[in-house]
């Protein structure tokens, strides 16, 4: 399986084109590989949730709460759905072709990037202006949480924290998320330079040939890499014991109960 | 141009002498298969060494690609037909003389004698950028070297490119969907028919090839039905020479009058865009319409709607305009 692809300029040198689309096939297997090992441990596994009585002995010392916890606001929604549909967008633009579904791709495809890219600065600014910006973040500070969550995972009851807004695999698939949607919009609004649109006034020459052939590559990557996180967001979202968070996205609360079930309200506080 | 080496790089050749035995061979070599027809596309791009197929399929052996046959009252031409044989053929001559005049306007006699009227419509582009062997779009890379500020792009498209801006060089293109032409496909697992405006590929759909034919299929005759046999037929060629030269731009007409207005007309063009291009906007102005200047006039500058020319072909936008307007108007002016 090759990994990159080359070409000669006309002045005789090699240079990179872009990856190889055996890629993609890499990482739909990826994606499905992990779907099915995923799957398979939750059926056959242990793995620790709260007790039943312990949420109630917990929801009874906590009536002063409301029913419904408010978890993402209206526009914390909007942003996720239409980056959502952007990057469906963008994923079936870009590989239907390669698959062998041929159609005009060009134009949907940077149209949606640019939906994609719009959103991403939305979110920026209202991520840091109106939400906790670092409860989202995973740093060295969430290794107790890591190792208490691993703990349940196997089975095990441990009296290590629970996780704050977000559980720690959000934030993990988050910050990969971020790396990886960063370098393709970043890249994708480069190459908007090559092809035609009302927008920018063409220039083939704005990089050389050889950072031309990196930024392509980096394209590819983040996009068939992308191929397979949406595969495992999609899973988790449709997995019956994530569901509660699945609609909280789109309704934009959660109940008590799962509140005080799922989370620690020393670090996300409710109000 | 590349430069052409004496030696071609080594390939196996296969000469089988039925349809089924060449569906075979293309089906067990897969896209390492070339199809060889007159070989005047085919030995460029082996000479240069730019493609390197494992296989060469060479076709002269199928006696059943060869000929033309009535068909109701119409034709089918098969694929391996020369462009002689075709210009020479009675009734070509006498219902479908606009495949006469485009066959005929294709290169040069000794040319048209080897070259097939399938490897014509099937041929690739002759974008000198791509046909040196660089790295552009069409060959899988990630630019187009004619679309630069300094590029030579005097023959480009100034229709629907899209990345790519080579255009389609055949001459006998325009003249088949003008008269509503069938392209029989056959590949091992049966037949397709495509419309001949079908047949071709633009770069927004996929940028690698010019023409449907995927691989294992095989263009193995061309149907033209009676539909516009003896119509008003117009066809004109522009090209920097009168023999052996690719069209700058080219237009074929197939009109259909009913006392002084024109009932139905079925117009295409090619050397402007990737693609030959049918153009019903022309089609449905002129329905109805007296075939007279204030026409072909309109239907002219319908032709150029949205046409962009690139650095050195902005000559094309007034070209194809006015072979649309003589298409329309019917005949070409007299000069003293």
């Amino acid at each position: 399986m090759d990994i990159l692809t080359w070409g000669r300029t006309p002045w005789g040198e090699w240079m990179l084109t872009h990856i190889s689309w055996d890629l993609l096939w890499a990482s739909l297997f990826a994606g499905f590989a992990f779907l099915v090992a995923h799957a398979s441990y939750m059926l056959l596994s242990a793995h620790r949730k709260r007790d039943a009585a312990e949420t109630d002995r917990l929801e009874a010392t906590r009536a002063d709460l409301p029913v419904r916890i408010a978890r993402h606001s209206l526009a914390a929604r909007l942003f996720h759905w239409v980056m959502a549909a952007a990057m469906f967008t963008l994923l079936l633009t870009a590989f239907l072709p390669i698959a062998g579904v041929k159609f005009p791709w060009v134009e949907w495809h940077w149209m949606a990037g640019l939906v994609l890219t719009a959103s991403i600065v939305f979110h920026i600014i209202h991520a840091t202006v109106w939400m906790d910006f670092w409860s989202i973040w995973v740093g060295p500070k969430d290794m107790p949480e890591l190792k208490a969550e691993l703990m349940r995972e196997l089975g095990r009851e441990v009296d290590g924290p629970k996780p704050g807004k977000y559980p720690l695999g959000n934030r993990l698939y988050h910050l990969v998320i971020v790396l990886s949607a960063l370098v393709v919009v970043t890249s994708g609004l480069f190459m908007m330079v090559r092809v035609r649109t009302p927008l920018f006034a063409r220039n083939p020459y704005l990089l050389s040939d050889a950072k031309w052939g990196l930024t392509y590559v980096a394209h590819g990557l983040a996009g068939v890499a992308l191929v397979g996180l949406v595969i495992a967001h999609v899973y988790f979202a449709m997995r019956p014991e994530k569901w509660w968070i699945t609609k909280s996205m789109i309704l934009g609360w959660i109940t008590r109960r799962q509140y005080l079930e799922h989370h620690d309200p020393q670090r996300w506080v409710a109000r | 141009m590349g430069v052409i080496r004496d030696v071609m790089p080594a390939f196996e050749l296969f000469q089988p002498t039925s349809i089924d035995s060449a569906l075979e061979l293309l089906d067990r070599h897969g896209s390492g298969a070339w199809i060889l027809a007159g070989g005047l596309d085919s030995f460029d791009w082996l000479k240069d060494r730019i493609k390197r197929p494992s296989a060469v399929v060479d076709l002269s052996g199928v006696a059943d690609l060869k000929g033309v046959r009535p068909m109701g009252d119409g034709l089918e031409i098969g694929a391996m037909t020369t462009l002689t044989e075709v210009v020479r053929h009675p009734v070509v001559k006498e219902k479908f003389s606009i495949l006469m005049k485009a066959a005929e306007a294709a290169a040069s006699p000794q040319i048209r004698n080897q070259g097939t009227i399938g490897g014509n419509v099937s041929q690739d582009t002759r974008c000198w950028y791509y046909r040196a062997g660089w790295s552009c779009y069409r060959a899988g890379g990630n630019i187009c070297y004619a679309d630069t500020p300094t590029a030579i792009n005097r023959e480009h498209a100034i229709l629907h490119a899209d990345r790519c801006v080579a255009v389609n060089p055949s001459d006998t293109s325009p003249a088949l969907i003008a008269l509503q032409a069938e392209m029989v496909i056959h590949s091992r697992d049966g037949e397709r028919v495509v419309p001949a405006e079908e047949y071709f590929i633009g770069p927004g759909v996929d940028i690698t090839r010019m023409t449907v034919l995927r691989t294992g299929e095989l263009l193995t005759s061309i149907r033209l039905p009676g539909t516009w046999a003896g119509a008003h037929f117009y066809f004109e060629k522009v090209a920097d020479r009168n023999v052996w030269d690719f069209p700058l731009v080219n237009v074929a007409a197939a009109t259909v009058m009913s006392g002084d207005t024109i009932d139905r007309m079925r117009i295409a063009v090619n050397g402007v865009a990737a693609t030959p291009l049918r153009l019903p906007a022309v089609e449905n102005a002129v329905r109805g319409k007296k075939r007279d200047e204030a026409t072909a006039v309109a239907a002219g500058d319908l032709a150029i709607a949205g046409a962009v020319p690139l650095h050195h072909n902005a000559y094309k936008v007034p070209m194809l305009r006015n072979l649309v307007r003589r298409a329309v108007r019917g005949t070409e002016p007299t000069f003293a």
